[in-house]
């Protein structure tokens, strides 16, 4: 068993659940570009290095998610629309544990 | 008027590339690109991170794959618009193009590469409702001539390096200087950070952490902003809001220009020559889309070099060539420099 459940509420509201394989080193915002959950060009900019906050999301459930790395921190401390609970998507790297993660896109900016 | 062969918007790494392989061909190319340096993403975003997937580097870090291109282009003298942003293009009867950019410098060309990665860089502007009623009249996002400021009260919001250089430089403009962030960190250059605790010490600049602006206050300009720390909300008065927050890319002008979109990208013709539904502009690298399509810099050599050739084909509609071998054939620079394969030497044994 590779995949994974994970809960994702767009931009508009709309909530999708979809698997996610945890075998190919894919993170969450790779997961929303590959499932087109928001539009390309808006999500994933800098390619994924903590470095321009448009796959900022806001995490619903109480996983224990991966330590923030200082990049991380510091990019959300420029970043918009930021909220206790906000992380970048693409340091958020698919794992088991991660089953039934939910999480919310954060608005565009 | 800029006169050239290929005008080519964006001197990324797909842009820089078009340059040699349009060079090969004679043609001659002149770059576009809304950032004071060439190399695009590479040198803006990330100079210093590694590339693992350039063929033949096993790696590479982007700044010095830009600094390569550059030196692989040198003999094709391109030359750079840079700083400037390409804004309006129109086709003329006789068939070229001209490409005004945002400073109103002009460019005319017979084919139009659009090699613009994700777009032109722009300031991120932070999500304040009314801040756009003030864009005129006192909010800046880039500071373009810091004597604006001499004399008047300067808020300035943000905590990077821009942010902390700008405050620094600015106590001496300024009548006073305010820098706002939302953390008690900077991540900005150590040497920047202790400048303006020193600054700080020494009452010229005043520090307001952990905090963000939340409003812009005035009637026809700037006259202070609402300031919000933990649940206490205060004003300060000022003249000048800078809310400095970095780049981002957006497509920008280019959207109007009667491309078809989609996905925020450009469609072309893959099957043939990376040519947009608008004959003689063509679009390259991470900006276009067609099936398949991968945003990877090897992908946008490959599109540059196809470009070229049919860009050839479009200019000298009745010459005819073949693609040659660099190896054979050498480079010919517009220099008079030529590079070519060192000749078998021949030499007889008595």
């Amino acid at each position: 068993m590779t995949d994974i459940k994970i809960s994702i509420i767009d931009r508009n509201g709309t909530l999708h659940e979809v698997d996610a394989p945890t075998d190919m080193n894919m993170n969450l915002m790779e997961i929303v570009r590959s499932y087109e959950l928001a539009p390309e060009g808006t999500i994933g900019v800098c390619g994924g290095m903590a470095m321009c906050a448009s796959c900022q999301c806001y995490v619903l459930s109480d996983h224990e998610l991966p330590e923030m790395s200082y990049d991380e921190d510091a990019m959300l401390a420029e970043a918009f629309h930021v909220k206790e609970n906000s992380r970048l998507g693409c340091q958020i790297h698919m794992k088991p544990e991660m089953n039934g993660l939910k999480v919310e896109l954060a608005p565009e900016s | 008027m800029i006169k050239t062969d290929i005008l080519i918007i964006g001197a990324g790494p797909t842009g820089l590339f078009a340059v040699f392989e349009a060079g090969l061909l004679k043609l001659r190319c002149h770059l576009i690109d809304a950032l004071p340096q060439p190399g695009g993403q590479c040198a803006e975003i990330y100079p210093k991170k590694p590339i693992y997937d350039i063929p033949a580097f096993p790696e590479i870090l982007a700044g010095d794959l830009v600094d390569n291109l550059m030196k692989q282009i040198e003999p094709f003298k391109p030359g750079f618009t840079l700083g400037e942003r390409a804004e309006t293009v129109e086709r003329l009867d006789d068939g070229t193009f001209i490409v005004t950019t945002n400073k109103g410098t002009k460019h005319n060309a017979p084919i139009v590469a659009i090699a613009g990665g994700l777009g032109s860089f722009e300031p991120r502007k932070p999500p304040i409702n009314n801040i756009s009623d003030f864009e005129d009249t006192g909010v800046e996002y880039i500071i373009r001539d810091p004597e604006i400021y001499r004399n008047k009260k300067v808020v300035i919001a943000g905590g990077g390096d821009s942010a902390l250089d700008w405050s620094i430089f600015l106590t001496d403009v300024a009548s006073s200087v305010t820098l706002i962030h939302r953390r008690n960190e900077f991540r900005g250059a150590l040497d920047s950070v202790e400048k303006v605790q020193e600054l700080k010490n020494l009452g010229r600049i005043e520090l307001i952490t952990p905090a963000e602006v939340i409003n812009v206050l005035g009637d026809s300009k700037v006259e202070g902003v609402s300031i919000k720390r933990g649940d206490e909300v205060f004003n300060r008065e000022c003249d000048h809001f800078i809310p400095l927050f970095g780049l981002a890319p957006k497509l920008g002008p280019i959207a109007d220009w009667g491309l078809e979109i989609e996905k925020n990208a450009i469609k072309v013709d893959n099957s043939l020559d990376y040519q947009t539904n608008i004959p003689g502009i063509y679009a390259i690298g991470d900006i276009n889309t067609y099936p398949g399509k991968l945003k990877l810099i090897l992908c946008g050599f490959h599109e540059a070099t196809l470009m070229c050739q049919s860009a050839y084909q479009r200019i000298y509609p009745d010459k005819r060539y073949v693609m040659k071998y660099t190896t054979v054939s050498g480079v010919e620079g517009f220099d008079g420099s030529k590079k070519e394969a060192p000749k078998a030497v021949i030499k007889s044994i008595d």
